[in-house]
């Protein structure tokens, strides 16, 4: 008798001990739900899901607080991997936060920029190089497209350029081939 | 030398008809320098050369004008003597048929070398030696363009064997046969150079059994290298592909995702080592490449090109199409893609060209449905499923592509080749390949805009934390100095009328 209560004693113990360890070792950071949408929407950062950024987006979703089609830079594809995701049924973009448009950069016109640097403080990801009264310019590989520098510049020198597809982004087409008669009779 | 005899055998692969012979009749030709060399600056993988050179600017042939831009890039240099006309968009050899940046040569007709420095590898070291080859602007010549330099300098892995790519396993393609038939002696001191500078202890050549003008000429020059031995492999195709080759010479089956210098083993293509060869000895950088003309052509042949050289030269060389369609295929027929237009220039990937045979054309052919034949299946040599692939690709599941190993899928066109309904399975394989590459690429942009969003937001909460404690510092600062201020009025006031007092007093 005493030594089964020995022994439930000592297990529970050890047991307690693994566990315990196991719980500092193995944290997991933040919410793994909130990381997961996170990691699908494009992190354009643009605001046009009515918050502030797409992790704030992310927690609004996870919370229920947000519906899934609010995110027009992901798109559909976006709203049917959130879709899957969440266990909900899909529904078209809402287009009332927008509509996606291809993906582009911002460009400085170098010639009219006044050096105000109201646009490095609205750009989401530090994209825009330049200090007060000097002229700026974007760092094009870092520009996620989002438009939040356009309202703010007072000389309106920033345009958006979609991004044309080149040598280095070019993808193989979907291949397309006619189909004959016959062909089309066995179909 | 010697000969190996037991043969290991892959699964798959195909007997297609070669068609080589019609291009080997003659030997190999040079092409006149042209008046205008085209000069793209992406002909190899990796990172964009850095410009060297400005319009107006005069050069020397062999004179370097791109600089290679990290480890992953090769340099390009003026394949003759002339001056720069201008730097601008150029169409290149490339499926997609989009302009890229490229420089153009005004010849001076001239061909006038720069100084040309060989190098002395065994003074300056293995190292050194590994790092100008960067300079030499070498990509793999059997069609790849991969860095050569790039393939030297594994510290990690140690090479125990060089093996020298002779297969040319793809119909009508004869440029390293050509190469081996009049070169043999260049490859074979290219070899030993190669060797050492791998610290591979032997060498084996693998050359298909299609070959035997240029296996004799190997023969006849091998004779006194013991560590130089070569193997004849069947013709199958494709017995070419690095992991096939090196399993058909010593039964190794490298896994996929390891590479063969895990392995002890190297693997150079014949042309690549002749390069290497005339760079070291010689201080010659690549400038040139031979290049196969067949197919649908009047005379097929193989030609020395330089770099630059308009296409259409070629082609008309070679008294144009037997059979006008104007399409052409560049690489072999199997691999090969069709070129979008042939106002092209001679790049160091052009290894064939090809007049489209009218059955060549996909047009002509019918595709039909799938009819779950597996022949494609039988004939993958990487053993893969190419039916589900294709089901997978064509219906835009790309994850489940992507299960079945479509990245393992060496697009090698077996499939394609054995499939009765003519379906163009390759094209659907490089079509989800680059959509799952282009989705790779924009979820790499996401992970860095979101790890700038959250620095920027972590910066912003530190400066509003910062000012936040300047202030309060200010505060707790001004209001101590005013408390001692203050203080020391009241002491002043108090001491002031304590003196007061005792003035009162004393007039009392
Ligand atoms: S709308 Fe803009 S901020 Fe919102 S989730 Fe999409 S990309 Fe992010
Ligand atoms: S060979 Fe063609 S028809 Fe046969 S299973 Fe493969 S894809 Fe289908
Ligand atoms: S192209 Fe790909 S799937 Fe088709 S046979 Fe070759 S390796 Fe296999």
């Amino acid at each position: 008798m005493l030594i089964a209560i020995l022994v439930l004693i000592l297990l529970a113990l050890i047991i307690g001990l693994v566990l315990g360890f196991s719980s500092i070792k193995f944290k997991v950071k933040g919410d793994p739900i909130v990381e997961k949408i996170d990691a699908i929407l494009p992190q354009t950062q643009c605001g046009q899901c009515s918050y502030p950024g797409c992790k704030p987006y992310a927690k609004a979703i996870a919370s229920g607080e947000a519906d899934i089609n609010q995110c027009p830079p992901g798109g559909e594809d976006g709203v049917k991997a959130l879709a899957e995701l969440m266990g909900v049924e899909y529904k078209p973009l809402d287009e009332s936060h927008g509509i996606t448009k291809p993906k582009s950069v911002a460009f400085i016109d170098e010639d009219t920029c006044i050096g105000c640097t109201l646009c490095i403080q609205a750009c989401p990801v530090d994209a825009i190089l330049g200090a007060a009264k000097q002229m700026h310019t974007i760092i094009e590989k870092e520009c996620t497209g989002c438009e939040l520098c356009l309202p703010p510049c007072p000389v309106d020198c920033i345009t958006m350029e979609v991004i044309e597809e080149n040598a280095e982004n070019w993808k193989w087409k979907y291949p397309v081939y006619s189909l004959s008669k016959k062909t089309a009779k066995v179909q | 030398m010697k000969i190996i005899e037991n043969i290991f055998k892959f699964n798959g692969g195909v007997k297609a008809q070669t068609r080589k012979s019609i291009s080997t009749k003659v030997g190999i030709q040079k092409i006149g320098i042209p008046k205008y060399l085209k000069i793209p600056l992406r002909q190899h993988i990796g990172n964009l050369p850095k410009l060297k050179v400005k319009e107006g600017d005069v050069v020397l042939k062999g004179q370097l004008i791109a600089e290679a831009d990290g480890s992953v890039s090769a340099a390009i240099h003026a394949p003759t003597s002339g001056k720069i006309k201008s730097i601008e968009k150029i169409l290149l050899p490339h499926p997609s048929g989009l302009p890229d940046y490229g420089v153009i040569i005004e010849s001076d007709m001239k061909d006038k070398w720069i100084k040309k420095i060989p190098i002395n590898w065994a003074k300056i070291g293995v190292e050194a030696t590994i790092k100008a080859l960067q300079n030499s602007g070498i990509v793999g010549l059997g069609g790849a363009a991969f860095p050569s330099h790039l393939k030297m300098g594994s510290k990690a892995t140690k090479i125990n064997t060089l093996i020298v790519n002779a297969a040319e396993c793809e119909p009508y393609i004869t440029c390293d046969d050509m190469v081996m038939r009049e070169r043999s002696e260049d490859l074979i001191n290219g070899i030993e150079l190669v060797e050492s500078l791998l610290g591979a202890k032997n060498t084996i050549i693998g050359i298909e059994d299609n070959k035997p003008e240029a296996l004799s000429q190997l023969q006849f020059h091998t004779k006194s290298h013991k560590n130089i031995s070569i193997k004849v492999v069947p013709t199958i195709y494709p017995s070419g592909d690095a992991k096939r080759l090196i399993f058909l010479i010593n039964g190794i089956k490298i896994p996929k995702g390891k590479r063969s210098s895990e392995y002890g083993i190297q693997m150079f293509n014949v042309a690549t080592i002749i390069a290497i060869y005339r760079y070291i000895s010689f201080g010659e950088p690549s400038l040139s490449r031979i290049t196969t003309i067949s197919g649908n052509i009047t005379k097929p042949q193989n030609y020395e090109v330089l770099f630059g050289t308009p296409l259409k030269a070629l082609i008309n060389q070679s008294g144009g199409q037997k059979i006008k369609n104007d399409n052409f295929i560049m690489g072999g027929p199997m691999m090969g893609f069709k070129l979008p237009s042939i106002d092209v220039p001679v790049t160091k990937a052009m290894n064939c060209v090809l007049g489209a045979e009218p059955e060549m054309i996909e047009d002509k052919k019918e595709p039909l449905p799938c009819i779950r034949c597996a022949k494609c299946a039988e004939a993958c040599p990487v053993s893969l499923q190419p039916q589900e692939l294709y089901w997978f690709s064509k219906s835009d599941q790309f994850e489940k592509a992507q299960e079945y190993k479509l990245f393992d899928c060496i697009e090698c066109g077996c499939c394609s080749y054995v499939c009765p309904s003519n379906i163009p399975l390759v094209q659907f394989y490089r079509y989800a390949k680059s959509e799952l590459i282009s989705e790779f690429r924009a979820q790499e942009e996401a992970d860095v805009a979101r790890e700038r969003n959250e620095f920027r937001i972590m910066r912003l909460e530190r400066e509003r934390q910062e000012r936040a404690e300047r202030n309060a510092k200010r505060r707790a600062q001004s209001s101590k100095e005013e408390k001692s201020k203050l203080i020391d009025e009241k002491r002043a006031a108090i001491s002031a009328a304590m003196d007061r007092i005792k003035e009162y007093e004393k007039k009392k």
